[in-house]
């Protein structure tokens, strides 16, 4: 089977006689499998050897095995700086990433509610697409289910990925330790804020673009380097705040963090403060915090900062030992105070 | 960000902390009336910066907070009835009732929804003419005007499927229920700063004659709020008792004119039930009767009924600054933001939800 060499949004969709998903096109007779050829299979990849089968069979390279799953549910679909699909393949590339594994095989599950326009999920197949190339994982196994109008919102994915841990570090939030520098990939809040600028009644003068993106590439290059990882975790609901608490809880450690060098972008901080938020809870889809011992933090800022992905990393503070176990936050005008998890839901569905 | 960060200045903060230890002979209590004030106080720690003598008590400025169970029971009603879209600010979506919270509504299948402003919710009533829309009006002079433009627009379109549960209350009767307590502990107060904006400082100069209090209208960043405190207490140590402007940046004395008249036009000022401090006389804003059709309550035939609230919760002590949050025994314990017993645990101008957002929960009693 061939494909198109590049996929664009502006791609032909490739099934024209029907402008809408139909129960039918979920039902598994001859309409779902010309919605799986032609807009799955073309766009993700060829047959493997021996024809398709209900399961992808791989050859696993040497090492330990990370494998983890996420559902992406974000309102809207598109939003500026990338859609769901782009995420559906980011963020479980970046959890893969977080355990120090290269992310090699994702599988793709889509629910659509009947109705979505045909040309909506050809650009969403077409963003992972994309994205998954960006990242160098291969989409491999997939289903798709159709449920009636009005019991879903559009679109739904879930993915699970796989991939290979090729070195011996133990990358974990029990790792952590007293004396350990805690480093952010890049600036806060602008996933967040994105979903929120293009929600009902909430349009900003200048659009606010998501941070989504791979962060893959950036870990394996501190790996590479052979800088003593303890802990990474992406900021995804719950901001940084959420991370943090939760790293500080699981390696019964404190974490003390300067607000004065977190880095939040202006557009992000002004929209914060309009709508009554704190970047510090925003969510990122392309952000993480790294953990290592401080003696080899400049190193690795400086390699951080040297990759796209990494640009904005900034060392925001370090941990220390003592009990309880907290997250602590050195204020703008001098002050401490404690950063606790946001206990509701911030901004609900934005990823 | 420019007209923000030059107002959280940290050698600035400690010049005028410096400035305010050296003016202070005595100990004051002053209270700051706004709850986003104590957010802010709390926040980035200015209590700390003060000399002991001088307490800041954190006053009744939480609109979620004050608003009766009766009328969030009411909302609830509402929001539960079929076809309807109930629309409020965030804050109040997870204020506990006498029984259940909006959200309770919300997963049980009403469609209530989050919006920034009353005229959002205009606006859902005209992209859904086959439903009822109501908004919650909650908040204090601030939020009245919007409120009263939306009555008025949807009056002047005759917009047949919006209403609105008002719960508008003002601040200067507050302060006077407060100020006429005979264990009153307040000596001078920081007005808040956005309140002034629209009605400006006429209503503050009798209170501070009648009660000999200082009152300084002030703003909301560290910075306002530390150089509110300074002429406050340079007020009290002088024996002086005036309104002062420290937010004159956005406080014109008048206030904003348009707004007033707009809010005068809708409104009429009523008496209203505080939650925690009781019926205060004169202290709320009811719809005039040329509005009367908009009134959800008349709407959908409410009545009102006297509700007890929750007897652990000592949210009343709070909003009068009697006790701080974390000497109410259920705070952080029966009470964090996750199972709030009362209003101020999870609004976000609530005393109770800014301590135990930036001061953590109580140590656990090792007795």
């Amino acid at each position: 089977m061939s494909h198109p060499a590049e996929f664009t949004p502006a791609c032909p969709i490739p099934i024209r006689q029907y402008p809408r998903v139909l129960l039918a096109h979920g039902g598994g007779g001859k309409l779902m499998h010309e919605l799986l050829e032609k807009m799955f299979f073309s766009a993700f990849g060829d047959a493997p050897a021996g024809g398709r089968h209900d399961a992808a069979v791989l050859e696993f390279p040497p090492g330990r095995l990370a494998f983890t799953t996420d559902s992406y549910v974000v309102r809207p679909i598109f939003f500026p700086g990338g859609d769901i699909g782009s995420m559906a393949v980011h963020g479980t590339v970046n959890d893969l990433a977080m355990s120090g594994a290269r992310p090699l095989w994702l599988s793709a599950a889509f629910i659509l509610e009947e109705g979505l326009p045909m040309e909506t999920l050809w650009r969403v197949v077409c963003s992972m697409r994309r994205a998954a190339r960006r990242a160098g994982v291969s989409i491999v196994t997939g289903d798709t289910k159709v449920v009636d109008k009005g019991k879903g919102d559009g679109l739904f994915i879930n993915t699970a990925g796989i991939g290979v841990i090729a070195h011996s570090l133990s990358i974990a939030p029990g790792s952590v330790r007293a004396g350990d520098a805690v480093l952010l990939s890049g600036d806060l809040g602008r996933h967040g804020m994105a979903i929120m600028s293009v929600r009902e009644g909430l349009e900003f003068q200048a659009a606010i673009e998501s941070d989504s993106a791979p962060v893959s590439g950036l870990v394996q290059k501190l790996l590479v380097a052979g800088l003593p990882l303890h802990c990474l975790r992406d900021l995804t609901r719950g901001g940084l705040a959420s991370a943090l608490n939760e790293i500080a809880g699981a390696a019964r450690r404190r974490i003390i963090i300067d607000e004065n060098s977190v880095p939040v972008r202006e557009d992000v901080h002004a929209a914060c403060e309009l709508l009554g938020l704190d970047p510090l809870h925003v969510a990122c889809e392309g952000r993480f915090v790294a953990f290592l011992p401080a003696r080899e933090a400049g190193r690795a800022l400086a390699l951080m900062r040297r990759h796209p992905s990494g640009a904005g990393t900034a060392l925001i503070g370090a941990v220390e030992a003592g009990a309880p176990p907290l997250v602590a936050l050195r204020g703008a005008i001098g002050a401490t105070r404690i950063l606790d998890m946001s206990s509701g839901e911030q901004l609900p569905r934005i990823c | 960000m420019k007209y923000l960060d030059e107002y959280r200045d940290a050698p600035t903060a400690r010049q005028y902390a410096a400035q305010i230890a050296r003016v202070t002979t005595r100990p004051w209590a002053i209270m700051e009336v706004c709850g986003g004030q104590t957010h802010a106080i709390v926040k980035f720690g200015i209590d700390e910066l003060l000399p002991k003598a001088i307490t800041l008590i954190h006053g009744p400025g939480c609109p979620v907070c004050v608003t009766p169970l009766d009328l969030i029971d009411k909302a609830i009603q509402i929001a539960s009835r079929p076809g309807t879209i109930f629309c409020s600010f965030g804050d109040m979506l997870r204020v506990p009732g006498s029984a259940a919270d909006l959200l309770s509504v919300k997963a049980a299948g009403g469609d209530v929804r989050m919006v920034y402003s009353p005229l959002d919710a205009l606006g859902l009533a005209a992209r859904h003419p086959d439903r009822e829309v109501v908004f919650f009006a909650v908040g204090f002079e601030t939020t009245a005007p919007a409120t009263a433009m939306a009555a008025h627009l949807a009056a002047a379109r005759g917009v047949k499927n919006f209403s609105l549960l008002v719960a508008h209350v003002r601040v200067p009767p507050a302060m006077e229920a407060l100020l006429a307590s005979p264990d009153c502990r307040v000596r001078g107060f920081l007005a808040a700063g956005h309140v002034c904006a629209v009605m400006g400082c006429a209503e503050y100069g009798p209170i501070a004659a009648k009660y000999r209090v200082p009152i300084v209208v002030t703003g909301f960043e560290p910075l306002d709020i530390l150089q509110g405190v300074l002429m406050c207490v340079r007020q009290l140590e002088a024996g002086r008792v005036e309104v002062e402007n420290q937010y004159a940046r956005v406080v014109r004395p008048a206030g904003n004119q348009p707004a007033q008249d707009l809010i005068r036009r809708v409104f009429e000022v009523v008496p209203r039930k505080w939650r925690g401090l009781g019926e205060i006389p004169a202290s709320g804003l009811g719809l005039r009767s040329q509005y009367e059709a908009l009134d959800a309550e008349k709407r959908f035939g409410l009545a009102s009924h006297d509700t007890a609230e929750s007897i652990e919760c000592l949210s009343g002590l709070v909003l009068q600054g009697r006790i701080k949050p974390a000497e109410c025994p259920a705070f952080g314990t029966a009470c964090a933001p996750e199972h709030p017993l009362g209003a101020p645990m999870v609004s976000s101008e609530g005393a109770c939800a800014a301590y135990y957002r930036y001061r953590g929960r109580p140590p656990v009693s090792k007795s």
